[in-house]
Protein backbone atom coordinates (compact mmCIF):
# COMPACT_ATOMS: atom_id res chain seq x y z
CA UNK A 1 0.00 0.00 0.00
CA UNK A 2 2.61 2.32 0.56
CA UNK A 3 4.15 2.08 -3.04
CA UNK A 4 0.97 4.13 -3.61
CA UNK A 5 3.17 6.70 -2.68
CA UNK A 6 6.11 5.85 -4.47
CA UNK A 7 6.74 7.47 -8.30
CA UNK A 8 5.17 4.91 -10.78
CA UNK A 9 7.77 2.64 -11.90
CA UNK A 10 8.53 1.39 -15.03
CA UNK A 11 7.55 -2.06 -15.38
CA UNK A 12 10.84 -3.61 -16.85
CA UNK A 13 12.98 -2.56 -13.90
CA UNK A 14 10.30 -2.93 -11.36
CA UNK A 15 12.27 -6.38 -9.07
CA UNK A 16 15.51 -4.20 -9.15
CA UNK A 17 13.74 -0.59 -7.83
CA UNK A 18 11.79 -2.98 -5.69
CA UNK A 19 14.76 -3.95 -4.11
CA UNK A 20 16.17 -1.04 -3.94
CA UNK A 21 13.12 1.07 -1.98
CA UNK A 22 13.30 -2.10 0.01
CA UNK A 23 16.86 -1.68 0.84
CA UNK A 24 16.37 1.84 1.18
CA UNK A 25 13.10 1.37 3.51
CA UNK A 26 15.26 -0.90 5.86
CA UNK A 27 18.03 2.18 6.33
CA UNK A 28 15.08 3.91 8.06
CA UNK A 29 14.82 1.54 11.06
CA UNK A 30 18.89 0.71 11.24
CA UNK A 31 19.73 3.94 14.18
CA UNK A 32 16.92 1.91 16.56
CA UNK A 33 18.40 -1.39 16.13
CA UNK A 34 21.96 -0.43 16.58
CA UNK A 35 21.23 0.83 19.61
CA UNK A 36 19.14 -1.85 20.92
CA UNK A 37 22.21 -3.74 19.77
CA UNK A 38 24.82 -2.01 21.42
CA UNK A 39 22.39 -1.27 24.73
CA UNK A 40 20.25 -4.27 24.87
CA UNK A 41 21.60 -7.40 23.21
CA UNK A 42 25.30 -6.81 23.48
CA UNK A 43 24.40 -7.10 27.39
CA UNK A 44 22.32 -10.22 27.64
CA UNK A 45 24.98 -11.78 25.34
CA UNK A 46 27.64 -10.61 28.03
CA UNK A 47 25.21 -12.48 30.39
CA UNK A 48 24.60 -15.46 28.80
CA UNK A 49 28.02 -16.40 27.22
CA UNK A 50 29.89 -14.69 30.25
CA UNK A 51 27.55 -17.86 32.17
CA UNK A 52 29.82 -20.33 30.42
CA UNK A 53 33.33 -18.55 29.90
CA UNK A 54 36.21 -19.51 32.34
CA UNK A 55 39.97 -18.95 32.19
CA UNK A 56 40.28 -21.01 29.06
CA UNK A 57 37.11 -20.74 27.26
CA UNK A 58 33.96 -22.74 27.55
CA UNK A 59 33.51 -24.00 30.92
CA UNK A 60 30.36 -25.16 32.91
CA UNK A 61 32.07 -24.16 36.47
CA UNK A 62 30.40 -21.19 36.75
CA UNK A 63 26.71 -23.07 36.28
CA UNK A 64 28.09 -25.76 38.80
CA UNK A 65 28.95 -23.12 41.43
CA UNK A 66 25.48 -22.09 41.14
CA UNK A 67 24.64 -25.49 43.10
CA UNK A 68 26.59 -24.09 46.33
CA UNK A 69 24.63 -24.24 49.09
CA UNK A 70 24.95 -20.49 49.65
CA UNK A 71 23.51 -19.61 46.22
CA UNK A 72 20.89 -22.08 46.11
CA UNK A 73 19.73 -20.82 49.68
CA UNK A 74 19.39 -17.31 48.49
CA UNK A 75 17.80 -18.63 45.16
CA UNK A 76 15.65 -20.30 47.26
CA UNK A 77 14.56 -17.38 49.61
CA UNK A 78 14.30 -15.68 46.79
CA UNK A 79 11.57 -17.58 45.42
CA UNK A 80 9.74 -17.65 48.66
CA UNK A 81 9.82 -14.00 49.24
CA UNK A 82 8.15 -13.50 45.62
CA UNK A 83 5.88 -16.15 46.24
CA UNK A 84 5.02 -14.93 49.54
CA UNK A 85 4.50 -11.48 48.23
CA UNK A 86 2.73 -12.33 44.81
CA UNK A 87 0.24 -14.27 46.87
CA UNK A 88 -0.51 -12.11 49.52
CA UNK A 89 -0.55 -9.12 46.88
CA UNK A 90 -2.72 -10.94 44.73
CA UNK A 91 -5.41 -11.96 47.35
CA UNK A 92 -5.61 -8.42 49.15
CA UNK A 93 -5.13 -6.78 45.53
CA UNK A 94 -8.40 -9.07 44.00
CA UNK A 95 -10.50 -7.87 46.95
CA UNK A 96 -9.40 -4.22 46.05
CA UNK A 97 -10.35 -4.95 43.03
CA UNK A 98 -13.72 -6.17 43.09
CA UNK A 99 -14.32 -3.62 45.66
CA UNK A 100 -13.90 -1.22 43.18
CA UNK A 101 -15.99 -3.45 40.51
CA UNK A 102 -19.11 -3.19 42.57
CA UNK A 103 -18.45 0.57 43.12
CA UNK A 104 -20.49 2.90 40.35
CA UNK A 105 -18.63 2.17 37.44
CA UNK A 106 -17.27 5.88 36.49
CA UNK A 107 -17.29 7.23 39.65
CA UNK A 108 -15.14 9.25 41.72
CA UNK A 109 -13.62 6.88 44.38
CA UNK A 110 -12.69 3.72 41.51
CA UNK A 111 -10.66 6.96 39.64
CA UNK A 112 -8.98 7.84 42.70
CA UNK A 113 -8.16 4.31 43.34
CA UNK A 114 -6.96 3.47 39.97
CA UNK A 115 -4.77 6.40 39.34
CA UNK A 116 -3.29 6.22 43.11
CA UNK A 117 -2.68 2.38 42.10
CA UNK A 118 -0.75 3.46 38.77
CA UNK A 119 1.15 5.76 41.20
CA UNK A 120 1.71 2.97 44.10
CA UNK A 121 2.87 0.29 41.58
CA UNK A 122 6.02 2.45 40.32
CA UNK A 123 6.62 3.67 43.58
CA UNK A 124 9.74 1.32 44.90
CA UNK A 125 13.58 0.76 45.52
CA UNK A 126 14.97 3.48 47.89
CA UNK A 127 12.17 6.02 48.42
CA UNK A 128 9.49 2.46 49.48
CA UNK A 129 12.59 1.55 51.75
CA UNK A 130 12.80 5.05 53.64
CA UNK A 131 9.39 5.35 54.07
CA UNK A 132 8.67 2.36 56.05
CA UNK A 133 11.61 3.44 57.93
CA UNK A 134 9.91 6.50 58.65
CA UNK A 135 6.88 4.24 59.71
CA UNK A 136 8.33 1.13 61.55
CA UNK A 137 11.71 1.77 61.87
CA UNK A 138 13.47 1.95 65.51
CA UNK A 139 12.25 5.60 65.29
CA UNK A 140 9.51 5.07 63.48
CA UNK A 141 6.17 6.90 63.46
CA UNK A 142 4.01 3.73 64.49
CA UNK A 143 6.76 1.93 66.40
CA UNK A 144 6.97 5.29 68.59
CA UNK A 145 3.39 5.39 68.62
CA UNK A 146 2.39 1.94 69.81
CA UNK A 147 5.26 1.74 72.40
CA UNK A 148 3.97 4.98 74.14
CA UNK A 149 0.53 4.33 73.87
CA UNK A 150 0.08 0.52 73.82
CA UNK A 151 3.19 -0.15 75.28
CA UNK A 152 3.83 -3.13 72.58
CA UNK A 153 7.55 -3.12 71.08
CA UNK A 154 7.05 -4.55 67.81
CA UNK A 155 10.63 -5.74 67.85
CA UNK A 156 10.91 -7.52 71.23
CA UNK A 157 12.24 -10.32 69.11
CA UNK A 158 14.41 -8.73 67.67
CA UNK A 159 14.28 -6.21 64.29
CA UNK A 160 12.73 -7.93 61.78
CA UNK A 161 11.93 -4.82 59.35
CA UNK A 162 16.03 -5.18 58.22
CA UNK A 163 15.11 -8.89 57.28
CA UNK A 164 13.33 -10.86 55.15
CA UNK A 165 10.00 -10.59 57.05
CA UNK A 166 10.40 -6.75 56.81
CA UNK A 167 11.04 -7.20 53.11
CA UNK A 168 7.91 -9.15 52.43
CA UNK A 169 6.03 -6.22 54.22
CA UNK A 170 7.53 -3.67 52.57
CA UNK A 171 6.89 -5.78 49.12
CA UNK A 172 3.48 -5.81 49.57
CA UNK A 173 3.12 -2.32 49.25
CA UNK A 174 3.46 -2.13 45.36
CA UNK A 175 2.43 -5.77 44.62
CA UNK A 176 -1.46 -4.29 46.03
CA UNK A 177 -1.61 -2.12 43.37
CA UNK A 178 -0.09 -3.60 40.99
CA UNK A 179 -2.34 -6.48 41.32
CA UNK A 180 -5.26 -3.98 41.46
CA UNK A 181 -3.92 -2.88 38.11
CA UNK A 182 -3.83 -5.98 35.95
CA UNK A 183 -6.94 -7.72 37.72
CA UNK A 184 -9.38 -4.88 36.99
CA UNK A 185 -10.21 -5.37 33.29
CA UNK A 186 -10.67 -9.16 33.78
CA UNK A 187 -13.09 -8.41 36.86
CA UNK A 188 -14.56 -5.61 34.14
CA UNK A 189 -14.83 -8.45 31.95
CA UNK A 190 -17.63 -10.10 33.75
CA UNK A 191 -21.04 -9.77 32.97
CA UNK A 192 -23.75 -8.98 35.02
CA UNK A 193 -25.94 -11.15 32.94
CA UNK A 194 -23.96 -14.61 33.84
CA UNK A 195 -24.98 -13.79 36.88
CA UNK A 196 -28.15 -13.18 36.38
CA UNK A 197 -28.77 -16.40 33.98
CA UNK A 198 -27.14 -18.29 36.90
CA UNK A 199 -29.98 -16.75 39.44
CA UNK A 200 -32.94 -17.18 36.88
CA UNK A 201 -31.58 -21.14 36.72
CA UNK A 202 -32.39 -21.02 40.78
CA UNK A 203 -28.51 -21.00 41.16
CA UNK A 204 -27.04 -19.50 44.60
CA UNK A 205 -24.41 -17.09 45.02
CA UNK A 206 -21.94 -19.96 46.28
CA UNK A 207 -22.40 -21.53 42.98
CA UNK A 208 -21.97 -18.46 40.99
CA UNK A 209 -18.80 -17.78 42.30
CA UNK A 210 -17.03 -21.92 42.26
CA UNK A 211 -18.79 -22.80 39.15
CA UNK A 212 -19.13 -19.44 36.93
CA UNK A 213 -17.26 -16.66 38.04
CA UNK A 214 -14.29 -18.42 39.85
CA UNK A 215 -13.86 -20.80 36.86
CA UNK A 216 -13.92 -17.65 34.35
CA UNK A 217 -11.56 -15.65 36.60
CA UNK A 218 -9.28 -18.37 37.48
CA UNK A 219 -6.61 -17.59 34.78
CA UNK A 220 -6.59 -13.94 34.95
CA UNK A 221 -5.82 -14.24 38.64
CA UNK A 222 -3.26 -16.90 38.59
CA UNK A 223 -1.98 -14.79 35.65
CA UNK A 224 -1.70 -11.76 37.74
CA UNK A 225 -0.05 -13.42 40.35
CA UNK A 226 2.83 -14.67 37.98
CA UNK A 227 2.92 -11.40 36.95
CA UNK A 228 3.19 -10.02 40.90
CA UNK A 229 6.30 -13.36 41.08
CA UNK A 230 8.36 -11.84 38.38
CA UNK A 231 7.87 -8.21 39.89
CA UNK A 232 8.84 -9.29 43.33
CA UNK A 233 11.63 -11.70 42.26
CA UNK A 234 13.21 -9.12 39.66
CA UNK A 235 13.08 -6.36 42.44
CA UNK A 236 16.72 -5.17 43.84
CA UNK A 237 16.83 -1.36 45.00
CA UNK A 238 14.00 -2.00 48.02
CA UNK A 239 16.34 -4.51 48.85
CA UNK A 240 19.69 -2.91 48.62
CA UNK A 241 18.32 0.09 50.76
CA UNK A 242 16.61 -2.22 53.33
CA UNK A 243 18.71 -4.91 53.84
CA UNK A 244 21.92 -4.15 55.83
CA UNK A 245 23.33 -7.11 56.90
CA UNK A 246 24.03 -10.30 54.79
CA UNK A 247 22.91 -11.26 51.04
CA UNK A 248 19.58 -13.01 51.90
CA UNK A 249 18.24 -13.05 48.29
CA UNK A 250 19.79 -13.19 44.52
CA UNK A 251 19.88 -9.76 43.29
CA UNK A 252 21.65 -8.95 46.54
CA UNK A 253 24.60 -11.65 45.93
CA UNK A 254 24.74 -10.57 42.21
CA UNK A 255 25.43 -7.09 43.76
CA UNK A 256 28.09 -8.63 45.84
CA UNK A 257 29.61 -10.44 42.53
CA UNK A 258 29.49 -7.36 41.03
CA UNK A 259 30.99 -4.94 43.39
CA UNK A 260 33.55 -7.25 45.99
CA UNK A 261 37.14 -8.45 44.94
CA UNK A 262 36.48 -11.35 42.32
CA UNK A 263 37.33 -14.75 43.95
CA UNK A 264 39.67 -16.82 41.77
CA UNK A 265 37.77 -18.95 39.13
CA UNK A 266 34.95 -17.06 40.00
CA UNK A 267 34.64 -14.26 38.18
CA UNK A 268 31.73 -14.88 35.90
CA UNK A 269 29.92 -16.10 38.62
CA UNK A 270 27.32 -12.82 39.08
CA UNK A 271 26.90 -13.90 35.41
CA UNK A 272 26.06 -17.29 36.30
CA UNK A 273 23.40 -16.19 38.66
CA UNK A 274 21.76 -13.38 36.90
CA UNK A 275 21.21 -16.31 33.45
CA UNK A 276 19.78 -18.40 36.58
CA UNK A 277 17.67 -15.37 37.09
CA UNK A 278 16.30 -14.60 33.60
CA UNK A 279 15.70 -18.34 33.26
CA UNK A 280 13.21 -18.09 36.15
CA UNK A 281 11.85 -14.85 35.09
CA UNK A 282 11.54 -16.18 31.56
CA UNK A 283 9.51 -19.66 32.57
CA UNK A 284 7.13 -17.24 34.76
CA UNK A 285 6.11 -14.40 31.95
CA UNK A 286 5.82 -17.09 29.36
CA UNK A 287 3.15 -19.03 31.83
CA UNK A 288 1.62 -15.53 32.52
CA UNK A 289 1.64 -14.99 28.42
CA UNK A 290 0.11 -18.49 28.15
CA UNK A 291 -2.25 -17.60 30.96
CA UNK A 292 -3.63 -14.50 29.57
CA UNK A 293 -4.29 -15.67 26.27
CA UNK A 294 -6.88 -18.08 28.10
CA UNK A 295 -7.92 -14.97 29.64
CA UNK A 296 -9.06 -12.72 26.94
CA UNK A 297 -11.38 -15.81 25.31
CA UNK A 298 -13.70 -15.47 27.88
CA UNK A 299 -13.01 -11.39 29.57
CA UNK A 300 -11.09 -10.34 26.80
CA UNK B 1 -36.12 -10.52 43.45
CA UNK B 2 -35.70 -7.15 44.39
CA UNK B 3 -35.37 -7.43 47.75
CA UNK B 4 -32.57 -10.12 47.19
CA UNK B 5 -30.41 -7.15 45.17
CA UNK B 6 -30.65 -4.43 47.79
CA UNK B 7 -29.63 -7.14 50.23
CA UNK B 8 -26.81 -7.69 48.21
CA UNK B 9 -26.12 -3.91 47.39
CA UNK B 10 -25.95 -3.52 51.03
CA UNK B 11 -23.91 -6.51 51.61
CA UNK B 12 -21.51 -5.22 48.36
CA UNK B 13 -21.04 -1.62 50.08
CA UNK B 14 -20.26 -3.05 53.78
CA UNK B 15 -17.63 -5.10 52.22
CA UNK B 16 -16.35 -2.33 50.04
CA UNK B 17 -15.55 0.07 52.57
CA UNK B 18 -14.21 -2.73 55.23
CA UNK B 19 -11.99 -3.50 52.07
CA UNK B 20 -10.89 0.22 51.73
CA UNK B 21 -10.52 1.29 55.12
CA UNK B 22 -8.24 -1.50 55.76
CA UNK B 23 -6.14 -0.51 52.75
CA UNK B 24 -6.52 2.53 52.77
CA UNK B 25 -4.88 2.83 56.64
CA UNK B 26 -1.75 0.56 55.16
CA UNK B 27 -1.41 2.54 52.08
CA UNK B 28 -2.09 6.04 53.91
CA UNK B 29 0.19 5.24 57.07
CA UNK B 30 3.33 5.38 55.32
CA UNK B 31 3.00 8.54 53.94
CA UNK B 32 1.71 9.81 56.86
CA UNK B 33 4.68 8.96 58.45
CA UNK B 34 6.74 9.92 56.70
CA UNK B 35 5.59 13.62 57.10
CA UNK B 36 5.64 13.43 60.72
CA UNK B 37 8.98 12.28 60.67
CA UNK B 38 10.48 14.70 59.10
CA UNK B 39 8.89 17.53 60.72
CA UNK B 40 9.60 16.37 64.11
CA UNK B 41 12.32 19.12 63.78
CA UNK B 42 9.62 22.08 63.48
CA UNK B 43 9.76 22.20 59.87
CA UNK B 44 13.95 22.84 59.34
CA UNK B 45 14.23 20.19 56.96
CA UNK B 46 11.64 21.42 54.61
CA UNK B 47 13.10 25.10 54.84
CA UNK B 48 16.39 23.71 54.08
CA UNK B 49 15.28 21.04 51.29
CA UNK B 50 13.68 24.38 49.20
CA UNK B 51 16.35 26.65 50.01
CA UNK B 52 18.57 25.28 47.07
CA UNK B 53 21.85 27.22 47.97
CA UNK B 54 21.75 26.30 51.77
CA UNK B 55 20.82 22.61 50.60
CA UNK B 56 23.87 22.70 48.20
CA UNK B 57 26.25 24.20 50.38
CA UNK B 58 24.70 21.64 53.83
CA UNK B 59 24.50 17.90 51.70
CA UNK B 60 26.64 18.30 48.21
CA UNK B 61 25.92 14.70 47.43
CA UNK B 62 22.23 15.28 47.35
CA UNK B 63 22.28 18.25 45.27
CA UNK B 64 24.31 16.71 42.61
CA UNK B 65 22.24 13.69 42.90
CA UNK B 66 19.51 15.85 42.15
CA UNK B 67 20.85 17.75 39.28
CA UNK B 68 22.28 14.56 37.77
CA UNK B 69 18.85 13.02 38.11
CA UNK B 70 16.99 15.61 36.57
CA UNK B 71 19.85 15.81 33.27
CA UNK B 72 18.93 12.02 33.27
CA UNK B 73 15.20 12.69 32.64
CA UNK B 74 15.92 15.09 30.28
CA UNK B 75 18.12 13.31 28.31
CA UNK B 76 16.77 9.94 28.39
CA UNK B 77 13.14 10.89 27.09
CA UNK B 78 14.96 13.03 24.55
CA UNK B 79 16.92 10.28 23.10
CA UNK B 80 13.54 8.00 23.83
CA UNK B 81 11.68 10.18 22.15
CA UNK B 82 13.93 10.66 18.74
CA UNK B 83 15.18 6.93 18.57
CA UNK B 84 11.26 5.69 18.84
CA UNK B 85 8.71 7.90 17.79
CA UNK B 86 10.27 8.17 13.73
CA UNK B 87 11.15 4.23 13.86
CA UNK B 88 7.55 3.61 15.16
CA UNK B 89 5.74 5.62 12.11
CA UNK B 90 8.62 3.94 9.61
CA UNK B 91 7.79 0.68 10.44
CA UNK B 92 3.68 1.47 10.34
CA UNK B 93 4.24 2.93 6.75
CA UNK B 94 6.77 1.25 5.10
CA UNK B 95 7.67 -2.06 7.13
CA UNK B 96 5.07 -3.56 8.08
CA UNK B 97 6.09 -7.27 8.36
CA UNK B 98 9.06 -5.56 10.79
CA UNK B 99 5.82 -4.49 13.84
CA UNK B 100 6.07 -7.76 15.37
CA UNK B 101 9.84 -8.22 15.91
CA UNK B 102 9.88 -4.34 16.90
CA UNK B 103 7.53 -4.71 19.08
CA UNK B 104 9.12 -7.90 20.65
CA UNK B 105 12.37 -6.05 21.11
CA UNK B 106 10.81 -2.94 22.87
CA UNK B 107 9.30 -5.78 25.40
CA UNK B 108 12.15 -7.89 25.88
CA UNK B 109 13.60 -4.98 28.78
CA UNK B 110 10.38 -6.11 30.73
CA UNK B 111 11.67 -10.13 31.45
CA UNK B 112 15.41 -8.90 31.80
CA UNK B 113 15.52 -7.61 35.63
CA UNK B 114 17.79 -4.24 36.39
CA UNK B 115 20.15 -6.13 38.18
CA UNK B 116 20.32 -8.55 35.04
CA UNK B 117 20.74 -5.79 32.76
CA UNK B 118 23.37 -3.99 35.30
CA UNK B 119 25.65 -7.37 34.93
CA UNK B 120 25.79 -7.24 31.18
CA UNK B 121 26.35 -3.21 30.98
CA UNK B 122 29.08 -2.70 32.71
CA UNK B 123 31.56 -3.88 29.95
CA UNK B 124 29.42 -1.91 27.60
CA UNK B 125 29.96 0.81 30.27
CA UNK B 126 33.62 0.43 30.30
CA UNK B 127 34.02 1.26 26.83
CA UNK B 128 30.99 3.87 26.99
CA UNK B 129 33.68 5.30 29.59
CA UNK B 130 36.31 5.40 27.31
CA UNK B 131 34.39 7.41 24.57
CA UNK B 132 32.49 9.86 26.99
CA UNK B 133 33.77 9.84 30.36
CA UNK B 134 32.33 8.77 33.52
CA UNK B 135 29.87 11.40 33.56
CA UNK B 136 26.22 10.42 35.64
CA UNK B 137 24.25 11.37 32.59
CA UNK B 138 25.87 8.76 30.48
CA UNK B 139 23.39 6.38 32.31
CA UNK B 140 20.98 7.85 29.42
CA UNK B 141 22.12 5.46 27.38
CA UNK B 142 20.75 2.16 29.92
CA UNK B 143 17.32 4.51 30.86
CA UNK B 144 16.12 4.77 27.66
CA UNK B 145 16.07 0.77 27.19
CA UNK B 146 14.59 0.37 30.51
CA UNK B 147 11.59 2.46 29.02
CA UNK B 148 11.96 1.14 26.10
CA UNK B 149 8.48 -1.22 26.93
CA UNK B 150 6.63 1.64 28.34
CA UNK B 151 7.69 4.17 25.71
CA UNK B 152 7.05 1.92 23.25
CA UNK B 153 3.16 1.12 24.63
CA UNK B 154 2.20 4.66 24.88
CA UNK B 155 3.68 5.58 21.21
CA UNK B 156 2.07 2.43 19.73
CA UNK B 157 -1.42 3.12 21.31
CA UNK B 158 -0.95 6.53 20.11
CA UNK B 159 -0.17 5.64 16.50
CA UNK B 160 -3.16 2.66 16.51
CA UNK B 161 -5.74 5.44 17.49
CA UNK B 162 -5.17 7.61 14.33
CA UNK B 163 -4.61 6.59 10.46
CA UNK B 164 -1.02 7.19 9.59
CA UNK B 165 -1.35 5.41 6.68
CA UNK B 166 -3.60 7.86 5.05
CA UNK B 167 -2.16 10.61 6.12
CA UNK B 168 1.29 9.80 5.23
CA UNK B 169 -0.31 9.06 1.60
CA UNK B 170 -2.40 12.31 1.50
CA UNK B 171 0.75 14.30 2.59
CA UNK B 172 2.85 12.52 0.47
CA UNK B 173 0.55 12.95 -3.08
CA UNK B 174 0.91 16.89 -1.65
CA UNK B 175 4.68 16.50 -2.49
CA UNK B 176 5.31 16.74 1.51
CA UNK B 177 8.76 15.07 1.91
CA UNK B 178 9.41 11.90 4.66
CA UNK B 179 10.45 14.37 7.14
CA UNK B 180 7.73 16.75 6.67
CA UNK B 181 5.58 13.64 6.88
CA UNK B 182 6.58 12.44 10.16
CA UNK B 183 7.60 16.36 11.48
CA UNK B 184 4.52 18.31 10.39
CA UNK B 185 1.86 15.45 9.86
CA UNK B 186 2.08 12.34 12.30
CA UNK B 187 3.71 13.82 15.00
CA UNK B 188 0.85 16.32 15.77
CA UNK B 189 -2.02 13.43 15.68
CA UNK B 190 -0.12 12.01 18.58
CA UNK B 191 0.86 14.78 20.43
CA UNK B 192 -0.89 13.07 23.55
CA UNK B 193 0.77 9.97 23.13
CA UNK B 194 4.15 11.33 22.85
CA UNK B 195 3.15 13.51 26.17
CA UNK B 196 2.80 9.83 27.75
CA UNK B 197 5.55 8.50 27.17
CA UNK B 198 7.51 11.65 27.86
CA UNK B 199 6.17 11.45 31.63
CA UNK B 200 6.58 8.08 31.65
CA UNK B 201 10.11 7.95 31.08
CA UNK B 202 10.52 10.89 33.33
CA UNK B 203 8.75 9.39 36.26
CA UNK B 204 10.50 5.96 35.92
CA UNK B 205 13.58 7.42 35.64
CA UNK B 206 13.48 9.90 38.78
CA UNK B 207 12.72 6.30 40.70
CA UNK B 208 16.04 4.80 39.17
CA UNK B 209 18.46 3.16 41.45
CA UNK B 210 20.05 -0.04 40.52
CA UNK B 211 21.78 0.51 37.28
CA UNK B 212 23.30 4.08 38.92
CA UNK B 213 24.21 2.86 41.80
CA UNK B 214 26.16 -0.40 40.19
CA UNK B 215 27.74 1.49 37.65
CA UNK B 216 29.24 3.57 40.49
CA UNK B 217 27.16 6.91 38.85
CA UNK B 218 24.76 9.28 40.87
CA UNK B 219 21.14 10.08 40.75
CA UNK B 220 19.02 11.25 43.56
CA UNK B 221 18.08 7.33 44.80
CA UNK B 222 21.85 6.67 45.04
CA UNK B 223 21.90 10.07 47.16
CA UNK B 224 19.51 9.41 49.45
CA UNK B 225 20.47 5.97 49.88
CA UNK B 226 23.98 7.33 50.71
CA UNK B 227 22.16 10.13 53.19
CA UNK B 228 20.10 7.79 54.57
CA UNK B 229 23.44 6.60 56.81
CA UNK B 230 23.93 10.06 58.40
CA UNK B 231 20.69 12.25 57.75
CA UNK B 232 17.58 10.04 57.89
CA UNK B 233 15.27 12.51 58.35
CA UNK B 234 16.61 14.95 55.07
CA UNK B 235 16.77 11.21 53.40
CA UNK B 236 12.83 10.81 53.94
CA UNK B 237 12.04 14.61 53.48
CA UNK B 238 13.71 14.09 49.38
CA UNK B 239 11.79 10.35 49.32
CA UNK B 240 8.64 12.21 49.81
CA UNK B 241 9.43 15.17 47.80
CA UNK B 242 10.40 12.64 44.94
CA UNK B 243 7.17 10.65 45.71
CA UNK B 244 5.32 13.68 45.79
CA UNK B 245 6.82 14.84 41.88
CA UNK B 246 6.31 11.17 40.71
CA UNK B 247 2.68 11.77 41.70
CA UNK B 248 2.08 15.05 39.84
CA UNK B 249 3.43 13.19 37.08
CA UNK B 250 1.34 10.09 36.70
CA UNK B 251 -1.87 11.84 37.81
CA UNK B 252 -1.21 14.13 34.94
CA UNK B 253 -0.51 11.41 32.57
CA UNK B 254 -3.89 9.82 33.60
CA UNK B 255 -5.62 12.75 32.99
CA UNK B 256 -4.29 12.70 29.09
CA UNK B 257 -5.31 9.35 29.30
CA UNK B 258 -8.22 10.11 30.25
CA UNK B 259 -9.10 12.78 27.50
CA UNK B 260 -8.79 9.62 25.10
CA UNK B 261 -11.84 7.52 25.14
CA UNK B 262 -11.96 3.94 24.87
CA UNK B 263 -11.97 2.87 28.59
CA UNK B 264 -8.34 2.23 28.43
CA UNK B 265 -7.76 4.16 32.34
CA UNK B 266 -4.33 4.15 33.30
CA UNK B 267 -3.33 2.46 29.64
CA UNK B 268 0.08 3.05 29.39
CA UNK B 269 0.79 1.63 33.11
CA UNK B 270 -1.41 -1.34 32.44
CA UNK B 271 1.42 -4.00 33.22
CA UNK B 272 3.46 -1.48 35.03
CA UNK B 273 7.44 -1.60 36.24
CA UNK B 274 9.00 -4.61 36.72
CA UNK B 275 12.00 -3.39 38.68
CA UNK B 276 10.99 -1.30 41.83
Amino acid sequence: MADVVEAPVPVASAPRNRGLAHARSLLGVVPFFAYVAIFLVVPTLVVVIGAFAGDGGFTMSNLTALGDRYILEAFGRSILLSAVTAAIGAVLGALLAYALVTAKPGGVLRRVVTAASGVLAQFGGVTLAFAFLATIGLSGFVTIWLQEHLSINIYANGVWLFELPGLALVYTYFQIPLMVIVFLPALDGIRPQWREATESLGGSTWQYWTRVAGPLLAPAFLGSTLLLFANAFSAYATAAALISQGNPIIPLQIRTALTSEVVLGQQNLGKAMALGMVVVVSVVMTLYALLQRRTVRWLG
Amino acid sequence: MAGLTARRARRQRAFRWTVLLVLGVFFLLPLVAMLEFTTRDGGGTWRLLVDWPRLSATYPDLSAGIVASLGQAALTALLMLVLLVPTAIWVRLRLPWLRRFVEFICLLPLTIPAIVLVVGLAPVYAWVTYFLGGSSLTLTFAYTILVLPYAYRAIDAGLSAIDVRTLAEAARSLGAGWATVMWRVVLPNIRSAVLSAAFLTVALVLGEFTIASLLNRTNVQVAINFLGKSSATMSVAVSLAALFLAFVLLLLLSLIGGGRRGGSEAAPLSTAKESP
